[in-house]
């Protein structure tokens, strides 16, 4: 059996179990003498409970246990986390209301828990959350961030009388304005980031276990941070101590950030499991999902871009409203905020920046991180603002990027960030062939004769990966470090077995992981397997999300391989009979240098354990060595895409023609993995581009786009085969030099898809999503007097 | 889903006697609505009865000038049958755009119709070519039979037995699809049969499936697209919601006509 070298084209270890329907997801999981749990939850956005009477659930059949937010009250159950403290402008820290998994006097959007009722069986326990009877003193709700920062609007908290949440900002205002001020053109763009609702294939799901004998908890659950979920279960919510709570994140069928947080339904399951002395499980039904999954994106802003009269960028200002929904969730103030406003200067060498952004409650879903987590919206804008400007000016929107390139490396941005390698002309270049950019012209051509219109549109993105260091992100508000962590178990016949912290739902760490594993140690993929998602296994993690795995994760397991090969020598040392500065470690061998004595990485493996040839006071016997790694600074993977599609004015409906991708990822150790992440990603980003977008009914706070039937998703057939290449500039900041690449394509994507958009139909008013009726509606609108060039 | 009763009937008499005595009874036949609805529960009937085990209510059959479907027959027999390709080539393709594969292979014709979706697509080509719908008690003209958003002629206790097509001499179906439901946002049937041109429109009108007047005296002074020039029907009367308000659905059954009538021409 070969080693497998990083950078191997490897199909996916894990996919057996999944296509062979072998996957053990935690609907999979059944404990002996479970019960199942089904949520009462509130028809309504706004709302004061008056009552709730429980007398008839309880004496429902199958019943074992109806339980509100007074008996987590009385349990001193605490309330749901928002991790990240966020300062506003004048100083003071954010103004959070509270967040209980059960509500407690007041509902604040539709879909807000109320009551959990348990019973033997599904049905049952649906039969009897019917006959929970609430009484509500209904009231008038505020859905998006306009009405709610009306003046008289009613507020979501108390804690935040005018909704306002924070009102923070970024960048040096003085002199942005005054580059704004002596400016000889300005683009100017009112922007709606559309809201998400995430859709993992997989719902979210939890089952909650007491063991009385050992008073100890086990929680099963769809997380992508097992870890994380322990320490806030236990130190914030006091569900149980860490070594009293175990968190189990088996296989997990997709996240998209979603499952980072840690929600009411999976708290309330553990700790109703000791509360009704049975095992508790809830599965959400898609409905459920629509309703109460943490939703993305919903950004109101006003952008502007301010050149000097040879079109270079001078500054660039942002006024963002960031609608957070009805409590902050788990991660929700960092994103509108660190992960948005550092991304503002985008490829470009962009001299001011300034962003403020209002985070702003209203009586809608948590809105948190959803793939790419402020780096869409970040984009979105800046790409949008690059592409007008560049028409405004008469100047092909290609060159107007390629002239305000950032072109040397280490660059310092006016917004925290310090790009540390790229190049982004060497990925233009590329798309632009790729896409056939010149023959763009005569392709409009020939749609035009059949009535169709054609437009191109780039989308020049860069992104922040493996948001590090620990020191750094705590100075801007995070409420943990965000290093890994990794352990490598040799076994003595030579196996090994790999703890991470890393938690795997779908971006195949069973197989880049373990291809690192072999190419450094000289095995076999065959013989590694990777461990993740328990928390009685890994001792500690800090979870998969913001396409940290390869850059952080990876490198916590180099950082291990290396002391185990470290320790190996030593053990070389002794078996070979040699100075260990004289072993060479390669290919999978131990070698004394410049003779052929060897020995092979197994044999030492069971060397170091059987520990006849050493001495034990002075090497310890044993072959297993962990690391932590924490990272010196982001990764900033980088690249250009270009969308090419054709509409047709009579109906507004959209084919895309060409999608043309070029990424930077830095090091690439598995190709096939990283080409499937950017696909899904650029299907996401085309999704929110032309189709997804939840709608909340202004006056009633109903969620309209509650189901599929609704809510559309994109579909294989509205995406063309896509063109995807690389260029390779190793990232500095980790030891493997692996940039990241699962959120790349949904944050590059949305702007593609409208200046491609907005190219065809001729002027700029085109909304996301850019649905059949947007875009007929703007087909209808007289195109824009082009520039003169 | 709520508890309910089941039988599985083998003949149309037992399944008619079955469903009279039910309170608060259901025919069942792909399930394809029903039981969406019944595990939200939207609906919640007493006693199902599935009318899988029923002989003679599926097949297809050219008889004379009509085209016989039975009532049973799968959305995906009809999408690929021979006869139907031969005899109404448009009523195959319609089907074809139809849900996706997993729904054509379990839903059935006579079920669509007594469903009555105001969005569905069979509705479209009973009415636009003149169907007539066979019940265990009666004959029924399509004209009659839809008689508003998921409202029919059937009275309590009727099970459609099969539905006769007579065969046009051209015909053409058009749908705009609705973004997220795949339903019929518009979607417009043409057919032509000696002198006379039905024109019947889906998805778009606020109480179901509708014949547009105007385009079919248009189309029987001539029957070609230029004959549609400037005709879009009426707003008041169009369903409206966030995927397409009033102007929009208008806009698209003028479109569609057009296009249903240059493909019936193709032919
Ligand atoms: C995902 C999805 C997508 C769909 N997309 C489309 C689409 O694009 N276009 C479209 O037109 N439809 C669509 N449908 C609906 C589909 O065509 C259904 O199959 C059809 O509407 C109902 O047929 P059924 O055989 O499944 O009936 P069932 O669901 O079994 O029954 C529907 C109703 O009809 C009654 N009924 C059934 N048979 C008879 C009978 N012989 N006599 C009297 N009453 C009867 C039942 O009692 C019930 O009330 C879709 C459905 C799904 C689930």
């Amino acid at each position: 059996m070969a080693v497998t070298s990083i950078g191997a084209r490897v199909a996916r270890k894990e996919d057996h179990r999944f296509i062979t329907g072998k996957g053990q997801y935690v609907d999979d999981i059944n404990r002996p003498g479970q019960a199942h749990a089904v949520f009462v939850r509130s028809p309504h956005a706004a709302a004061t409970i008056k009552r709730i009477d429980i007398s008839a659930a309880r004496k429902m059949p199958g019943v074992v246990g109806v339980l509100t937010g007074e008996d987590l009250a009385a349990d001193k159950i605490g309330g749901l986390i928002c991790g990240w403290m966020i300062h506003s402008k004048d100083g003071s820290p954010m103004k959070a209301g509270a967040h209980p998994a059960l509500a407690q006097g007041k509902v604040r959007y539709v879909g807000d828990h109320v009551a959990v009722v348990i019973a033997e069986t599904l049905l049952q326990a649906k039969d009897a959350a019917e006959a929970v009877v609430v009484d509500y003193a209904v009231e008038k709700p505020v859905v998006d961030v306009a009405s709610a920062l009306a003046k008289g609007a009613p507020a979501v908290h108390a804690e935040a009388p005018d909704n306002r949440v924070f009102s923070w900002h970024l960048g040096d205002k003085a002199a942005t304005d005054a580059a704004f001020a002596r400016a000889k053109h300005v683009t100017s763009l009112d922007i709606v980031n559309n809201r998400l609702i995430p859709n993992a294939m997989e719902p979210r799901a939890a089952v909650g276990d007491y063991d009385s004998g050992n008073d100890a908890f086990t929680l099963y659950t769809t997380s992508q941070n097992p870890h994380v979920a322990r320490l806030v279960l236990s130190a914030f919510i006091g569900v149980a101590p860490e070594h009293k709570l175990r968190v189990i994140a088996p296989d997990v069928g997709g996240g998209f950030g979603s499952k980072i947080f840690i929600y009411a339904e999976e708290t309330v399951c553990v700790w109703a499991a000791k509360k009704v002395g049975r095992p508790v499980k809830w599965t959400s039904d898609r409905t459920e999902a629509f309703l109460s999954d943490a939703h993305g994106r919903d950004h109101v802003t006003k952008a502007e871009l301010a050149m000097d009269e040879n079109g270079r960028i001078l500054a660039l200002r942002a006024s963002t409203k960031a609608n957070l929904g009805a409590y902050l969730s788990t991660f929700a103030s960092s994103v509108p905020t660190y992960l948005y406003a550092p991304l503002l200067s985008g490829q470009y060498d962009i001299p001011a920046i300034y962003a403020e952004v209002d985070g702003v409650y209203t009586h809608t879903a948590p809105v948190d991180a959803y793939r790419g987590a402020g780096r869409p919206e970040a984009t979105f804008v800046v790409e949008r603002l690059v592409e007008v400007a560049a028409r405004q000016l008469g100047q092909d929107p290609a060159k107007f990027r390629a002239r305000n390139y950032i072109r040397n490396f280490p660059h310092q941005t006016p917004v925290i960030m310090a790009y540390d390698a790229g190049d982004y002309h060497a990925s233009l270049k590329k798309a632009l062939e790729l896409a056939d950019y010149k023959g763009f012209a005569r392709r409009k051509r020939e749609s035009a004769r059949r009535g169709k219109l054609r437009g191109i549109g780039f989308s020049s993105y860069i992104e922040a990966c493996g948001i590090a260091p620990s020191a750094a992100v705590g100075s801007l508000g995070a409420g943990v470090g965000l290093w890994e962590s990794a352990e490598v178990r040799v076994n003595p016949i030579g196996t090994v077995e790999v703890l991470t912290g890393s938690h795997s739902h779908g971006q195949g760490h069973e197989t880049t992981f373990a291809q690192l594993v072999s190419d450094r140690l000289g095995i076999p993929i065959e013989n590694v397997s990777i461990v993740h998602g328990d928390t009685d296994k890994v001792q500690m993690g800090m979870g998969t999300y913001g396409s940290r795995s390869g850059a952080v994760g990876m490198s916590a397991i180099a950082k291990a391989l290396d002391k185990v090969i470290a320790k190996g020598r030593k053990v070389a040392a002794h078996v070979l009979e040699a100075a260990e500065g004289d072993i060479e470690f390669k290919d999978g061998k131990f070698t004394v240098a410049g003779t052929d004595r060897s020995a092979g990485f197994g044999d030492i493996a069971l060397q170091a354990y059987i520990a006849h040839k050493f001495n034990g006071q002075e090497l310890e016997p044993g072959l297993k060595e962990g690391a932590f790694y924490d990272p010196t600074n982001f990764t900033f993977p980088a690249g250009v895409h270009i969308c090419e599609l054709e509409v047709d004015p009579q109906t507004g409906d959209v084919r895309i023609e060409k999608w043309t991708a070029v990424d930077d990822f830095g090091v690439i150790i598995n190709p096939l993995i990283v080409e499937g992440q950017v696909h899904g990603g650029i299907a996401q980003g085309v999704g929110q581009a032309l189709h997804e977008g939840a709608v909340y009914d202004p006056v009633t706070g109903q969620l309209v786009t509650a189901s599929y039937m609704d809510y559309r998703m994109p579909r294989a057939e509205d995406l063309p085969s896509f063109v995807v290449d690389t260029t390779v500039t190793p990232c500095p900041s980790n030891p493997l030099g692996i940039k990241g690449c699962g959120e790349a394509g949904a944050i590059a994507a949305p702007a593609a898809v409208v200046n491609a958009l907005t190219d065809a139909v001729g002027h700029e008013d085109v909304p996301m999503p850019a649905t059949p009726q947007a875009l007929w509606r703007a087909c209808q609108k007289a195109p824009r007097l082009m520039a003169a060039e | 889903m709520y508890a309910f009763e089941f039988h599985r009937p083998t003949s149309l008499r037992q399944a008619a006697n079955l469903l009279a005595k039910a309170e608060d009874g259901r025919v069942l036949a792909g399930g394809q609505s029903l039981l969406p609805m019944m595990k939200l529960r939207l609906a919640s009937p007493g006693t199902v009865i599935d009318l899988g085990g029923v002989p003679g209510m599926t097949g297809i059959e050219r008889k004379g000038r009509s085209l016989v479907i039975g009532a049973m027959t799968r959305h995906a027999e009809v999408e690929n049958s021979p006869v139907v390709k031969e005899a109404i080539p448009a009523l195959a393709h319609l089907v074809s755009v139809l849900g996706d594969p997993a729904v054509r292979n379990r839903g059935t014709i006579g079920g669509s119709l007594a469903n009555n979706d105001p969005s569905a697509d069979y509705p479209a080509a009973c009415l636009a070519l003149g169907a007539t719908i066979v019940t265990n008690r009666r004959r029924i003209a399509a004209d009659e039979f839809f008689q508003g958003v998921f409202t029919t002629a059937l009275e309590e206790g009727e099970i459609i037995v099969k539905v006769s097509f007579p065969v046009p001499s051209r015909a053409g179906y058009e749908k705009f699809r609705h973004p997220a439901s795949r339903f019929a946002l518009a979607g417009v049937f043409v057919a032509k049969r000696g002198g006379e041109v039905r024109v019947a429109v889906t998805g778009a009108g606020d109480s179901g499936v509708f014949r547009w007047e105007a385009a079919e005296t248009a189309l029987q002074g001539r029957f070609v697209p230029k004959s549609l020039d400037g005709l879009k029907p009426s707003t008041d009367g169009m369903n409206s919601d966030i995927h397409a308000d009033a102007a929009y659905r208008a806009h698209l059954v003028a479109v569609m006509a057009r296009r249903a009538v240059e493909k019936a021409l193709r032919r």
